[in-house]
């Protein structure tokens, strides 16, 4: 799964959703693999007025990449930026979790990932 | 006609084998009213900042992958644009695992003619839309589990064991396919009852099929009941039978708020 998939999931206990801590989840012990994607900024561009910022910088962090700047950069700093870009690009576009599990911040639950497929499937005790 | 997915590589003894519903989802998603449709709402126009929110595209219960890779690949032919997000998500790890083969190999082919395709996330493995964001997703498509059975199967249980399955396993997976319980619906309601939090407010759609038993016409008018701004129509069917159409395909969608006039009232 890409990183970006992230943004868009939550967990999926009930009573989680409406808690803030629910969201994003939280990735630990991940492996991670690199796809090879040539370079796509339109694709990039229009990526990231989908992108909750500040839950990708948990992301980040979380995953160890270099940090990103506080606030979602504009097109015109990217195209001033290539650095920013090139890294944007492979931690959006090209980085794949392979293993490991995303913990829910509210009730601690852990979703496994094996080989690249996170399981969202609850215990019996949680649904 | 756009070419079809191969699925050559699928084990249909565990995984939903592509029938005439999943055509029906094919040649309705590529036909020329509904490539117009996606078209303006998906405008690739760029606003006053040079931007245009790449879509989400969102396929439930993927099986064999052969309908998400089929939007995948040729996602610049039926949105017109390139830079859509794909992602799938089935309740069988099995359907998971092929899926996310079928788009690579659908993705392969479209890069070996030179041609574009969307920009896919991956597949997950979970119930309906348990685990999404509220008003994330820009069209929805399900296919669903949707003939009339006594009763639903047992949902998988969340550790799916690995490597080999018994028969009574396998035929628990393709059960989990095609059983929809009362009316064929007990499935598909619980995911239209997800619908109005999980679509994007502004532009988002569903795909959804249903079959003759699932009582269509009562569907729609449930639909129509969830307020102004709500819309669905049949726009695709299959199979007519002494007057009436087997399968359907609704589209399902609200109003974009700050482009009314293009919208009927
Ligand atoms: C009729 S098959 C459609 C497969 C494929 N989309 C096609 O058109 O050929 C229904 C699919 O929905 C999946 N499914 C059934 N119940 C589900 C649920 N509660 N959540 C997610 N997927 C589910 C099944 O595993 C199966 O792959």
């Amino acid at each position: 799964m890409k990183v970006l998939t992230l943004n868009f999931l939550t967990c999926a206990v009930k009573a989680c959703k409406s808690t803030s801590t629910s969201f994003p989840l939280h990735p630990k012990d991940c492996e991670m693999v690199s796809d090879t994607i040539e370079p796509n900024p339109k694709l990039l561009y229009n990526i990231l007025p989908r992108v909750n910022w500040t839950a990708l910088l948990t992301t980040v962090a979380e995953l160890g990449f270099p940090e990103l700047p506080p606030n979602p950069p504009t097109i015109e700093e990217l195209q001033a930026d290539e650095k920013m870009t090139q890294e944007l690009h492979t931690l959006l576009l090209e980085t794949q979790i392979s293993e490991g599990c995303l913990v829910c911040g509210n009730c601690g639950h852990a979703y496994a990932i094996k080989e690249g497929i996170a399981n969202f499937l609850l215990p019996n005790h949680l649904v | 006609m756009l070419p079809t997915p191969s699925t050559d590589h699928v084990n249909f003894e565990r995984i939903y084998e592509p029938a005439e519903d999943s055509y029906l989802l094919l040649d309705t998603l590529s036909s020329e009213s509904e490539k117009g449709f996606l078209h303006e709402r998906f405008d690739a126009t760029e606003d006053a900042r040079g931007n245009s929110p790449s879509p989400l595209v969102l396929e439930i219960g993927t099986g064999s992958g052969v309908v998400i890779s089929f939007l995948h690949a040729n996602s610049e032919v039926i949105f017109g644009r390139a830079d859509v997000l794909t992602a799938g998500l089935d309740i069988n790890s099995y359907a998971c695992e092929a899926t996310e083969k079928t788009v690579d190999v659908a993705e392969k082919i479209q890069a070996q003619d030179g041609k574009s395709h969307g920009f896919y996330l991956g597949n997950t493995l979970g119930d309906l839309c348990s685990a999404l964001r509220p008003g994330m997703v820009d069209v929805l498509i399900f296919n669903p589990p949707y003939v009339p059975t006594p009763s639903l199967p047992v949902l998988p249980n969340f550790e799916q064991r690995a490597g080999e399955l018994s028969y009574e396993d396998e035929s628990h997976l393709l059960a989990l396919s095609y059983a929809g319980g009362a009316d064929g619906m007990e499935t598909t309601d619980r995911l239209l009852d997800a619908l109005p939090e999980v679509l994007g407010d502004d532009r988002g759609c569903a795909y959804v099929l249903l079959c003759a038993q699932n009582k269509p016409e009562k569907v729609k008018e449930r639909i129509r009941k969830w307020g102004s701004g709500w819309h669905v129509e049949t726009v695709g069917t299959s199979g007519k039978k002494g007057g009436w159409e087997k399968l359907q395909i609704i589209r399902i969608w609200r109003s974009i708020p700050h482009n009314t006039n293009n919208e009927e009232p």
